[in-house]
């Protein structure tokens, strides 16, 4: 077996591990979407897709073969390369990201030391694709959504990108995998509980750069229609619709690695050393990962919609001062070694 | 080192792909029926007005400079975390003086109202 897989060219070799990491995703973001339906469903004392297979466990593929069917529709006055060039860009870097992504310990594509910068260069791409698409529409829901979701974007991904910045400074290297292993030792160990704040504006600004309620005002059905996506039909909405809720995954993912010891087992390395299950793996970040993407349904089926001013207002004036406060606060304690979890 | 970017490159390929592939597959498989209405720009069902290349607030470039200027800054705190362990007192102490000003100037847009969203 071995040896056949070395007698494979490299670039096959690639494909094939890329494979294995994107169909379990597509997979995940099908099943994320009738999970979200059900969640919401059950939490409104409704019962959900119960149609298409048992308890509506096809819907998802009913889902895709109905768009796929479906015309895809050009607008007259639509600019057509970039109208059909925008769920590209919506969906290149979503799937990219996880070329870095470790799953357990060593077992990732590319090991880079720049890791962590990959993922948030990638992420920030992903708003060309719904800045491209809400202008090539020429309509004007379009376009207003676009405005309002490039704005909220920009503004939570500098709140984001300060609580990176927290959780390197605890960890001292831009490795992911690296950044797991500074989390050893348990679940007080974690990065949640020195980094608490940050852990917050982290995961809050997720929900806002993947544009998800309770910040939805980009897509504000209510409002502005569908928001930037309001245009497209069948297939391209359905690659925007994908993009959306991969992104979901990865910031859950992100989440657990970086806040919750990705692979790391929550009770101290001593006690469980060889414990079926209980040893660290990937089926703990996986756990902790779908734990996240169950508290991102939750946030939608719970809060009202904010408004853009308070979006505004909750990314500039409240999360960046927690931030850089809370850096400094880090620095402090790395640089000077303070107890409990920087006294060497 | 430059072999641990191979796989990230095919992986963005294969990324554009993903979105390549839905698309072509609905241009196949589903009907092409173009009419005037249906092509028209959705609004509400009403003709639209006029152009959609709307004018639109000016707050929106004002946030995209902040966006630029406190992107920097995260770009300058990069390798500073990376390597602060190493560096010790004197690098912390000096990234204060530096996030000082970063914060007088914070202060500045506050009290200018650059932050307001009315």
């Amino acid at each position: 077996m071995t040896e056949l897989w070395n007698a494979l060219p490299l670039v096959i070799q690639i494909l094939l591990k890329i494979t294995a990491i994107l169909l379990p995703l597509l997979g995940l973001v099908a099943y994320y979407t009738l999970a979200e339906r059900k969640v919401i469903g059950y939490m409104q004392v409704r019962i959900g897709p119960n149609r298409v297979g048992w308890r509506g466990v096809l819907q998802p593929i009913a889902d895709a073969v109905k768009l796929v069917m479906k015309e895809i529709i050009i607008p007259t006055k639509a600019d057509k390369t970039l109208f059909l060039m925008a769920p590209m860009l919506a969906i290149a870097p979503a799937m990219a990201v996880w070329a870095v992504f470790p799953f357990d310990e060593g077992l990732v594509l590319a090991d880079i030391n720049a890791g962590l910068l990959y993922i948030l260069a990638l992420s920030s791409l992903g708003v060309y694709g719904i800045i491209i698409a809400g202008w090539a529409s020429n309509s004007r829901y379009a376009l207003l959504g676009a405005m309002r979701s490039a704005a909220q974007m920009v503004a939570y991904e500098i709140a984001m990108g300060f609580a990176l910045v927290g959780v390197l400074v605890a960890a001292g290297s831009l490795n992911l995998g690296a950044i797991v292993a500074a989390q050893q030792g348990g679940l007080f160990s974690w990065f949640w509980l020195p980094l608490l704040p940050l852990f917050g504006v982290y995961l809050i600004s997720g929900v806002a750069e993947t544009n998800r309620a309770p910040f939805d005002v980009a897509e504000g059905e209510s409002e502005i229609v569908a928001g930037f996506h309001v245009e497209y039909s069948g297939m391209g909405f359905a690659v925007f619709f994908l993009a959306e809720y991969a992104n979901m995954i990865l910031i859950s993912a992100l989440t657990a690695l970086l806040f919750f010891g990705g692979w790391l087992s929550p009770l101290p390395q001593v006690w469980v050393d060889g414990v079926f299950l209980l040893d660290d793996g990937f089926h703990w970040l996986l756990l902790k990962t779908l734990f996240f993407m169950y508290l991102l349904l939750w946030l939608r089926a719970t809060f009202p919609r904010y408004r853009y001013d308070q979006i505004m207002r909750l990314g500039w004036k409240v999360f960046i001062p927690i931030t850089i406060v809370w850096i400094l606060v880090v620095a402090l304690a790395v640089v000077y070694k303070l107890p409990p979890w920087w006294s060497v | 080192m430059l072999d641990n970017y191979l796989p990230i490159l095919i992986f963005i390929l294969v990324g554009i792909l993903v979105g390549v592939g839905p698309l072509a597959l609905g241009y196949l498989l589903g009907p092409r029926r173009p009419d005037q209405d249906k092509n028209a720009p959705y609004e509400c069902g009403f003709e639209a007005f006029e152009t959609a290349r709307l004018k639109f607030d000016v707050r929106y470039y004002l946030v995209a400079i902040l966006f630029i200027l406190f992107d920097l800054e995260i770009a300058f705190l990069f390798p500073w975390a990376v390597v602060l362990d190493e560096l010790g007192v004197f690098a912390f102490w000096a990234m204060v003086v530096f996030l000082g000003i970063l914060v007088v100037g914070f202060f500045y847009e506050w009290k200018k109202g650059a932050l307001e969203w009315e």
